[in-house]
């Protein structure tokens, strides 16, 4: 039993091992070890284009977040306010959002935002066209539906009481909203927020589709592979792998924390 | 003239010294009919209890009363002024709910004062802190401002929620069930408690029970419900002597029914008005019905002991008797033959309903 846990720890995580070793090599090829050295992270980080990748990544990573968070939870609290089969549909909805594999997401919205564009860019003085935009547009489609369920799980499990008790206590609607129902959600919006920046920041697939011109830290370093792998790659690789792990674990404590009874 | 006595002038505004009133009020959910054309007036000060089995339609009465669900027919008038329509928010009462409902991510005085908070203009702040001081000390939780909710006890958290709605001195104070999820021991502190409270605060308390005894015990005046309809309102002595109905003599205290008079009619005597002696020659002077019963059971209470006797015609029956009868004869053993008997005063015809 030990074992064989162990063997799929090591088999799923090996990868990762090898990619965050091969940013400590001082030698040029990352396959052949050389010594240790941290040059290849000062390289990375002085790096025009990757700054600007990195740049590009956290911008849309950001905004997405943020959208998602604010429309999910909007999206919770409507419907908890309708019943019967109009939820039935949108949950069935939110789940197949969620279900879709990405490459799904990424080439249909780019179909749909070909067709968009192509409709509206003669009506319009500026161009619409696919960038940094698109990809938000198609992150926050997937995000939105996570946010909305974690959102709703906590929504769920709220004493219904503790409306109606501030209420009684002569707090308006928004009054009741503000003091009481946000604050009890904020820890699965601040979950939902981080879950979606880690995604979006990390997603290759839908970028891939609908990045357009612009260039986001996976996408180069897809295109940079393909000219030979340098531990320079490693070395971004590891840090994307870092700030996703951190930010994975804050949004699991900040779940389990709030789950507590009482918490 | 103030606007209180031109809506009154104008017949806007109801009977003038009830403190909350019910004018014919329903509540239908669907199908089920949960307050039925009822009509219940609180006095200023007074400690009314709704009693009732669960069910029976009394945290829908509460509920119409704070302002968390509209009657479907009737009005609700608080104070004189006619509040049906009017929003939770907006009326001057406020209630202890049955878990309490008390806010887990704010401190206990956070909780407090949050009906002082949501006032215009805000009270100053130094002025909040007093008030919460005081409320805290009304319920003897002083030095607990700065908890957690989840830090308290049952009890505890039961008195924080008391202090967060007296704070506010409510018209009425509303309290559902308010001592059910406390075990046994507590609850008979916090009934004496919530008794001296509200003689201290002079606020009038509407408290919802399904247990008899709590009622009798605490209010001034006891409303039985059932079914969604008040069947009598009174002290708990005139409950308990005078109920209108076999219903009400039999949800309040216990009562023994024999065969009344008519098919519609039962005959109720209460056990501890029964007495028992060795042979009927024994019974008290003044007692008018004699029987010879044979002992079924016997319970020890303490202060008293209940027996349960069988009779050739009557059947079974309870008698509850004080130690001092029984100094003289000793207790009286299962299969003994004994007698029992009562005097006039102690039957009560009753509609069997
Ligand atoms: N929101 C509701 N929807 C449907 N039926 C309800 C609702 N609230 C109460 N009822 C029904 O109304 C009746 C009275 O309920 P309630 O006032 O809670 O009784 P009690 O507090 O005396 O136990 C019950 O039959 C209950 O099922
Ligand atoms: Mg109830």
């Amino acid at each position: 039993m030990r074992l064989y846990v162990m063997l799929i720890y090591v088999f799923l995580y090996a990868p990762i091992g090898f990619i965050v070793g091969g940013s400590f090599n001082s030698g040029k090829q990352a396959m052949v070890w050389q010594g240790f050295s941290l040059d290849w992270y000062g390289k990375a980080f002085s790096n025009p284009l990757i700054m600007e990748a990195l740049t590009t990544s956290l911008y849309i990573a950001l905004v997405n977040a943020v959208l998602s968070a604010i429309i999910g939870t909007l999206t919770a609290l409507g419907l908890q306010r309708v019943g019967g089969w109009t939820r039935a549909g949108f949950d069935a909805l939110i789940y197949i959002a969620i279900m879709v594999p990405g490459i799904v997401i990424g080439i249909s919205t780019l179909i749909a935002f070909v067709t968009v564009f192509d409709a509206v860019n003669p009506l319009l003085s500026v161009r619409l066209e696919m960038g940094a935009w698109a990809v938000i547009a198609a992150h926050v489609l997937f995000n939105t539906a996570v946010v909305a369920l974690l959102v709703r799980a906590r929504l769920q499990g709220m004493d219904r009481s503790l409306v109606e008790a501030s209420e009684d206590l002569y707090a308006t609607p928004f009054g009741t909203f503000r003091q009481v129902v946000l604050p009890l959600l904020a820890p699965s919006i601040l979950a939902g927020f981080l879950l979606a920046f880690t995604f979006s920041f990390e997603d290759f697939i839908i970028a891939y589709f609908v990045a357009g011109p612009d260039v986001t830290l996976p996408i180069y370093i897809f295109s940079s592979i393909r000219r030979g792998v340098t531990p320079e790659i490693n070395a971004v690789g590891s840090v994307v792998v870092l700030s996703s792990f951190i930010l994975l674990i804050a949004a699991q404590l900040i779940l389990r924390r709030s789950g507590r009874p009482a918490g | 003239m103030n606007l209180f006595m031109y809506q009154l002038h104008r017949g806007v505004v109801g009977e003038v010294d009830s403190v909350i009133e019910f004018r014919k009020v329903t509540k239908r959910f669907g199908d089920v009919v949960a307050v039925a054309d009822n009509d219940l007036a609180v006095m200023p000060g007074e400690f009314l209890s709704i009693l009732g089995p669960s069910g029976c339609g009394k945290t829908t009465s509460l509920r119409m009363m704070a302002g968390f669900e509209q009657p479907t027919s009737g009005e609700v008038f608080i104070r004189g002024a006619n509040v049906t329509g009017v929003p939770a928010y907006r009326r001057p009462v406020n209630m202890v709910f049955q878990h309490y409902a008390l806010f887990p991510h704010l401190a206990v005085s956070a909780n407090v004062s949050y009906g002082l908070r949501q006032r215009s203009p805000k009270p100053a702040a130094a002025e909040i802190a007093r008030a919460v001081d005081e409320a805290l000390a009304m319920v003897r939780l002083s030095g607990y401002g700065q908890r957690r909710i989840h830090e308290l006890s049952g009890g505890q958290q039961q008195r924080v929620a008391l202090a967060r709605a007296l704070i506010n001195r409510p018209a009425v104070l509303l309290l559902d069930e308010p001592l059910a999820a406390l075990d046994r021991k507590l609850r008979r502190d916090m009934q004496i408690e919530l008794q001296n409270l509200q003689r201290d605060v002079g606020i009038t308390f509407l408290l919802v029970t399904h247990d008899q005894e709590e009622a009798l015990s605490m209010s001034d005046r006891v409303c039985v419900m059932r079914e969604g309809r008040i069947v009598q309102t009174g002290s708990p002595r005139e409950l308990y002597d005078r109920p209108v109905s076999r219903y009400v003599a039999d949800f309040v205290g216990k009562t023994n029914f024999f065969k009344g008079p008519s098919a519609g009619e039962v005959l109720s005597i209460r056990p501890e008005l029964i007495d028992i002696a060795a042979s009927e020659a024994e019974l008290p002077a003044g007692v008018s019905a004699r029987f010879s019963v044979k002992v079924l059971n016997r319970i020890f209470l303490g202060e008293h002991t209940e027996y349960v006797v069988a009779h050739a015609r009557l059947g079974e029956f309870m008698v509850m008797a004080p130690r001092k009868t029984e100094r003289h004869a000793g207790l009286y053993e299962i299969g003994e033959m004994i007698a029992a008997g009562w005097r006039p005063e102690a039957e009560r015809i009753l509609p069997n309903d």
